[in-house]
């Protein structure tokens, strides 16, 4: 293997089997291990209190993991913090800023805490693509709360870092904003920077993201190309009802992969709707040539939120 | 050492109090002048000179060591409180920094403002009393010494509180008392002697005693444990941020 193959592969961001128990003994996270790959949007998605925050304030130096260790560029963030924190941005969950403070000083202080050259002129281009720039001026208190939020990313992304944690940056946001937010998104994974956001959208994961990941009660259950899952959840059934139930599938039905079910009163189909041709206007009139009447049409789709709902109460039976 | 991220904190400290300049310029001296008008004209009148120098000029090292303690540890408190109060404190720990840094950076913009207003104060004072500095050298590093040592100190009070009543407690509670049973505004010579023995277990007397020695030669203490006082306090400051930067007590859970 080359070097330069070597270091493609290696992830940006490695987690291994981090566990975080807080100061009142509730376990926060129970061994999170997961892999950020270089340039990738991964969408963590999980319910409230399910250890998103924890998990980013883990890597991010704001919390101390009980056990476990985590490398962002190959530095650890404990022993090597400072090479590894270099490459972190971080936007958190709540908008914490100082009201009094003006735009550009805070995102001029958020650069030189970092360690960085003053540069106006990179600032002028970050806040410009938050369309912050109008604003440099105005103190915290006098902006919007989705302004505020752009604040936040502008903060974060002075110190030109290659991995950005968004935390729920589009909790209680308007459709509007959220749209705006995913295009900021789309825009700096297209500069090239790594980002990790997490949510409780499913739409937003889907949107958006090129994996998911799916944390519950501080476990990863699941890591996933999108698309993959996309196909997983592609699948569409179509199930209709018969007037009067079957004993046995006609050999043409059978041959098309349907299936009988509850007590022969329904015929079940399964098809993809990323096909072209679905298949279903030839199924139907094969249904009647076999002689039989319908009485009703169904089609269901899994969603991400039947895998989520599926996993969660999966877990929670196991427990 | 990251000096940027030290620039950062110190600037941005400092950008606050440029903000409010002419208050926190008028207020020193306005305060200092009704010190003079109250102490050196009311009891200045009943109490002449002491030890050899007027009650007027007496007070001065006394008055400005008053205001440097309270506004160094009032600023550094209040500047490493704000953060954790209004949650900014977030950058400061995911930031490529370590507390050595956080620490100079708040600790040395809060000596700065106090060094300012005790500078305001001793200049406001050379307008109501003769003053000949005997020392310079003595007066300026004893300055600097209260300046920080009570800088870091705040800075202390600032990580330990939870509220903003316990980031005034200890000043109110602990620091103005001191201060004022201090000998700033009397020689401890003048007590009864059970009065005196008790003041020496106060360190603000050392403190104090050495400041004034510096001015006009004369203290309530020798000059060498005024020293001794001050550095140990300094010393004492910084091993406990050493160790809250060891265990990240009330910063990092
Ligand atoms: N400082 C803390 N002390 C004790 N428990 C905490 C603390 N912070 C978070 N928790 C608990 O840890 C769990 C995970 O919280 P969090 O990471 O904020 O979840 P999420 O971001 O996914 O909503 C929650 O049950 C929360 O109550
Ligand atoms: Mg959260």
């Amino acid at each position: 293997m080359c070097t330069e193959e070597g270091n493609r592969m290696q992830p940006m961001v490695q987690i291994s089997n981090v566990r975080k128990s807080y100061a009142d003994g509730f376990e926060a996270l129970k061994g999170v291990s997961l892999e950020i790959r270089d340039g990738e949007i991964l969408a963590l998605l999980g319910p409230n209190g399910a250890g998103k925050t924890t998990l980013i304030s883990a890597i991010c130096g704001i919390t101390q993991p009980t056990s476990g260790t985590v490398t962002v560029g190959g530095h650890d963030v404990v022993t090597a913090y400072r090479g590894a924190r270099s490459l972190v941005g971080l936007v958190p969950q709540e908008i914490n800023l100082e009201p009094f403070e003006r735009v550009m000083n805070t995102v001029r202080f958020s650069r030189g805490l970092f360690g960085k050259p003053k540069d106006d002129a990179l600032l002028e281009r970050i806040l410009r693509q938050l369309s912050l720039w109008d604003k440099r001026d105005s103190r915290i208190m006098e902006l919007s709360g989705g302004m505020k939020r752009r604040v936040l990313i502008a903060k974060a992304l002075a110190h030109e870092p290659r991995v950005l944690f968004l935390d729920e940056p589009t909790a209680g946001v308007d459709v509007e904003l959220r749209r705006d937010m995913w295009d900021i998104v789309a825009q700096l994974k297209k500069d090239g920077v790594t980002i990790i956001l997490t949510t409780h959208y499913i739409e937003e994961a889907e949107a958006i993201a090129d994996r998911i990941g799916v944390i519950n009660k501080g476990e990863i259950l699941l890591v996933e190309e999108k698309t993959a899952l996309m196909t997983r959840l592609g699948q569409k059934e179509l199930r209709i009802e018969l007037q009067d139930a079957i004993t046995d599938l006609p050999a043409s039905l059978a041959a098309r992969g349907l299936r009988l079910e509850e007590s022969g009163h329904v015929l079940v189909y399964t098809y993809d709707t990323a096909q072209d041709r679905t298949g279903i206007a030839t199924l139907i009139r094969e249904v009647s040539d076999a002689g039989l009447v319908l009485r009703d049409l169904q089609t269901r789709q899994n969603s991400l939120e039947d895998i989520f709902v599926g996993l969660v109460s999966e877990q929670e039976g196991a427990a | 050492m990251n000096w940027q991220a030290i620039w950062a904190i110190y600037t941005f400290e400092m950008s606050r109090f440029f903000r409010t300049l002419l208050q926190s310029f008028v207020s020193p001296v306005i305060s200092t002048s009704l010190y003079f008008v109250v102490f050196g004209a009311a009891i200045g009148s009943r109490i002449d000179e002491v030890e050899g120098v007027s009650y007027g000029a007496f007070i001065v090292p006394g008055l400005i060591m008053l205001s440097v303690m309270t506004q160094a540890i009032s600023n550094a408190s209040f500047g490493i409180y704000f953060p954790k109060f209004i949650g900014t404190i977030y950058e400061l720990l995911s930031a490529p920094i370590n507390f050595l840094e956080i620490v100079m950076g708040y600790v040395g913009a809060a000596a700065t403002k106090a060094l300012f207003i005790g500078t305001v104060i001793l200049a406001t004072s050379a307008l109501f009393v003769d003053l000949t500095i005997q020392h310079p050298l003595a007066m300026v590093i004893f300055m600097l010494l209260t300046c920080l040592s009570f800088a870091l100190f705040g800075f202390i009070i600032g990580i330990w509180a939870q509220n903003f009543e316990q980031l005034q407690l200890i000043p109110l509670l602990i620091v103005t008392p001191l201060v004022f049973l201090g000998g700033s505004f009397y020689s401890i010579s003048m007590l009864p002697a059970a009065w005196q023995t008790i003041s020496f277990f106060n360190p603000v007397v050392y403190l104090v005693s050495g400041f004034r020695w510096a001015f006009f030669g004369i203290a309530d203490v020798p000059i060498g444990l005024s020293l001794l006082a001050i550095a140990g306090f300094t010393l004492l400051c910084l091993g406990i941020i050493w160790w809250i930067f060891k265990t990240g007590w009330r910063i990092r859970s």
